[in-house]
């Protein structure tokens, strides 16, 4: 079996208990830290890890704490962000129902580490049920004594409450996050002035996503030097993939980063291969906001190398030929789907929730949608791709937050590489008005008919 | 239905207002505002799911800010209603991964099977359809979201058990 580092305890009865996880070692991070390590040692033994940010931008963890402004003299913070909204992510909230002492435990020994004494658990509105378990597992800490005043009879207190989202995918981007948990709408700031140094009521915050939250007790509890050894290169320790699409088992499974694409989808272990035994087509490795990859450019990289589960295989050949990690939010495609219709679906959704602040953002979404929609339903021109280009290129690096980017960036690659997929929706647009046109005659059967 | 001028009896009953109580207190004593989206949560959910301006403002009194910072907030977020809605709302999530393994379809069966239009809402008041984006349950495909849960690898079948469960009182909407 493959290391595991947040999953192991996961098969456990009970384990979301308060009782059951403590008899199985939970919150032994905790005690080590706060009676033994100074907040300065946990940082360098996160530091030492190489633990990257699992929410998206892969952002080392320990450097990020390390710019926390500790002069001002000001309350700190740390902010959990469980706003998981990405396509084709979910993970976090996988961690969180069933296993959510894991990451209290790592709020507390991250808190401590950042001398926050004051810190929440932003979880999107519509995980209630999880706000609910999260809630309740806050309680029972509380009531262990490993939340309050003076913990463990040191002079560190803690206040830990979930706060809950009501649908916007923006605010997981965390300075809306902040703005929202302030009780605003979730505008994205300008940086600077980063988190670190002015974020939650203008006091210096770290905002972190789940995962990387809750990979601090092992690493505390095992050091960052035996972290670093599990995984490949940069890429250290595990990884939570959100498994979703055309595969025979989707779900979220934790692999150590190194193991090959091919290995990921097709071994019992994880996805169990294609639905149908169909043949692949495209893959989104990251999330909906990351290129899309044809099938040549799946398992192999386009200098052959193996295409493997790691930061820097997944973007080899950056935007031209590769992708990213991303999220984690892995997503299949076989023949029957239309890379068209996907492109306008997550157009539509960048739309849907672009906040508006930034001008490329807000009108370029919707036009994108609007004429994604139209080649989709076979009212497209021979005009409209170079239009989308033009679009999406003129939305990317021009916005205050990134969703700009995550909008623009999977229609960048899916004209790169479907360029002929668009073409067949302009030439042929009765074959497209039925939704389900690739269900009945997949694409790479009739691609003979598009004309250069 | 769109230009009716709805009411609603605002009751912020005794239950409701010591909730409203402890989440005020997860902040400090001068951040009162920071409760105000799980606050809006908890009143939407002892209104029949919608907030009318009068609502607002009275969720505004009592965090004491102006009615029009809890109105940008109702406006930006999509999980607040300014409108009534079915007691229970089906929201299916019609984003990429649900939308490959059948999403639509099950949006549409069950509107045909209640008698609506997507965004709709049955005479009775007792049901509303919508398509929603992404809700994270990608991997569990199709699925929708019904009050605080979610109901996942839908069938037609397992539509038809809901709406019936639904209508005989079986569903618990809220884990208060």
């Amino acid at each position: 079996m493959a290391k595991k580092i947040l999953l192991d305890k996961i098969n456990i009865p009970g384990i979301k208990s308060y009782e059951v996880y403590r008899q199985n070692g939970g919150y032994a991070s905790v005690e080590k830290a706060i009676k033994t390590m100074t907040p300065d040692a946990i940082t360098e033994e996160v530091k030492a890890s190489g633990l990257r940010g699992r929410g998206g931008a892969g952002f080392p963890m320990g450097l990020k704490w390390s710019f926390i402004d500790k002069k001002s003299g000001k309350p700190r913070h740390l902010v959990c962000n469980a706003d998981e909204s990405e396509p084709g992510t979910f993970k976090d909230r996988y961690l969180m129902e069933h296993i959510p002492h894991l990451l209290i435990e790592g709020m507390i020994t991250s808190s401590y580490a950042l001398g926050a004494n004051l810190s929440y658990i932003y979880i999107r509105g519509e995980y209630m049920w999880v706000y609910k378990i999260i809630e309740r597992a806050i309680k029972e800490a509380y009531a262990a004594g490993w939340l309050g005043k003076n913990i463990l009879g040191s002079d560190y207190s803690l206040d830990l409450h979930v706060h809950c989202g009501a649908g916007a995918y923006i605010c997981g981007e965390e300075t809306a996050l902040i703005e929202s948990l302030e009780g605003k709408r979730g505008n994205p700031r300008i940086k600077p002035p980063f988190p670190a140094v002015s974020g939650l009521w203008g006091n210096p915050t770290v905002v972190n996503n789940v995962e990387s939250i809750s990979n601090v007790p092992w690493i505390v509890n095992n050091s960052g030097e035996e972290f670093a050894k599990i995984g490949l290169g940069r890429s250290t320790g595990t990884k939570l993939i959100s498994a979703s699409g055309h595969i025979k088992k989707p779900g979220v499974y934790e692999i150590e980063l190194g193991i090959t694409v091919d290995e990921f989808i097709n071994s019992e272990e994880y996805c169990g291969g294609m639905i149908d035994d169909r043949p692949i087509k495209a893959l989104i490795p990251g999330g909906s906001s990351v290129p899309i990859l044809p099938a040549h450019l799946i398992y192999k990289t386009a200098e052959g190398e193996d295409r493997l589960m790691t930061y820097e295989s997944l973007s080899e050949g950056g935007f031209a030929t590769g992708s990213m990690m991303g999220s984690g939010g892995f997503i299949v495609y076989n023949d029957t789907a239309c890379i068209v219709r996907n492109t306008w679906n997550f157009a539509k959704f960048y739309a849907h929730e672009s906040c508006g602040q930034c001008s490329p953002c807000r009108e370029g979404t919707g036009w994108m949608e609007k004429v994604l929609y139209r080649i989709e339903t076979g009212h497209g021109t021979s005009e409209d791709i170079d239009l989308l280009w033009d679009i999406q290129r003129k939305i990317e690096g021009n916005t205050i937050c990134p969703l700009g980017d995550a909008a623009a960036w999977p229609v960048a690659a899916a004209i790169r590489h479907f360029r002929e997929e668009f073409e067949y929706h302009i030439q042929f647009p009765e074959k497209v008005k039925n939704r389900n046109h690739f269900v009945d005659e997949p694409f790479e059967s009739i691609k003979h008919l598009v004309t250069k | 239905m769109e230009n009716k001028n709805y009411t609603q009896v605002i009751n912020i009953t005794p239950e409701l207002k010591s909730r409203i109580d402890e989440l005020i207190s997860h902040y400090p004593a001068d951040k009162r505002k920071s409760a105000l989206l799980p606050v809006l949560h908890e009143v939407q959910d002892a209104h029949d799911n919608w907030l009318s301006a009068d609502l607002m403002a009275k969720v505004a009194e009592i965090l004491e800010i102006t009615p029009i910072e809890v109105f940008e907030v109702v406006t930006f977020y999509t999980m607040y209603n300014q409108k009534p809605m079915g007691k229970y709302m089906f929201e299916f999530c019609l984003t990429s991964c649900c939308s490959l393994r059948g999403a639509e379809d099950m949006l549409e069966y069950a509107c045909e099977k209640l008698g609506i239009q997507p965004g709709g809402t049955t005479e009775d008041g007792m049901f509303s359809v919508v398509g929603v984006q992404c809700l994270g349950a990608c991997g569990y495909a199709p699925m929708m979201q019904l009050g605080d849960f979610y109901k996942e690898h839908l069938t037609p079948a397992q539509i038809d058990q809901i709406i019936e469960d639904c209508k005989a009182g079986k569903i618990i909407l809220h884990d208060k």
